[in-house]
């Protein structure tokens, strides 16, 4: 699968699709762009007056390129609309904040895929290369039919 | 029973904070009594593949439903 067609398999849609485009993806991790846009309905109550991205928000942008575009790659085709996709755990830490219109990169690497299990290191930069945030992200991707 | 505790070691660092390592017996099914989730039963299984020196196959995965159940599994394994 190259990474046009992963980014067409996501199951996300606005405004909940953090993902704009994959630039690298292989067994042994990803790495992909989003560009928070300034009127993401979140700016205006986070924090009120002063429009910061979440941290959640961060990690979920982490998860969608790091991880489940990851799985999607790993398991080969076999992603479809009956597979199954579930965030397991997530650890984080988060350096720097993020502001209304600023571009970030994911990257990710494969601590392991067994038994249906991603789990990931993931790391955020924004686009002065500044270390945004990193953690480490686990989630299940079932692509049986069951 | 010397398995049973390396076993017991490995569960119980997975174990939420309701249940008490005292809890793990043989009988002990891993998700229903011991309130482990299936995500943290592949960290056992990967722990399980360290320590014993063995390599679990989805087979045994879908099979390993309690404590004795691995081990049946690792003695079959390190056999």
């Amino acid at each position: 699968m190259n990474t046009d067609e992963i980014i067409q398999s996501l199951p996300y849609s606005e405004p909940f699709l953090f993902v704009d485009e994959l630039l690298e993806v292989d067994a042994e991790g990803a790495k992909g762009v989003y560009t928070f846009r300034s009127d993401m309905p979140f700016y205006e109550g986070h924090f009120k007056g002063n429009p910061i991205t979440p941290g959640v928000i961060l990690t979920e942008c982490c998860a969608q390129i790091g991880l489940v575009c990851l799985g999607i790659y790993l398991v080969d085709g076999q992603f479809d609309q009956n597979s199954k996709i579930a965030l397991t755990s997530s650890e984080m830490e988060f350096l720097l904040p993020v502001f209304p219109g600023e571009k970030v990169i994911v990257t990710s690497k494969k601590v392991y895929f067994r038994f249906h299990k991603l789990k990931c290191s993931v790391k955020m930069f924004n686009e002065k290369g500044e270390l945004v945030c990193r953690g480490t992200i686990s989630g299940i991707i079932n692509s049986d039919d069951a | 029973m010397e398995n049973f505790e390396r076993l017991k070691e490995i569960v119980t660092q997975y174990l939420p904070d309701d249940v008490d390592a005292n809890q793990i017996k043989m009988e002990s099914n891993f998700t229903q009594e011991l309130n482990i989730n299936s995500a943290n039963l592949v960290d056992i299984v990967l722990d399980v593949e360290d320590t014993f020196d063995i390599q679990l196959e989805n087979e045994d995965m879908d099979g390993m439903q309690t404590v004795s159940d691995a081990l049946k599994i690792i003695e079959n394994k390190v056999a």
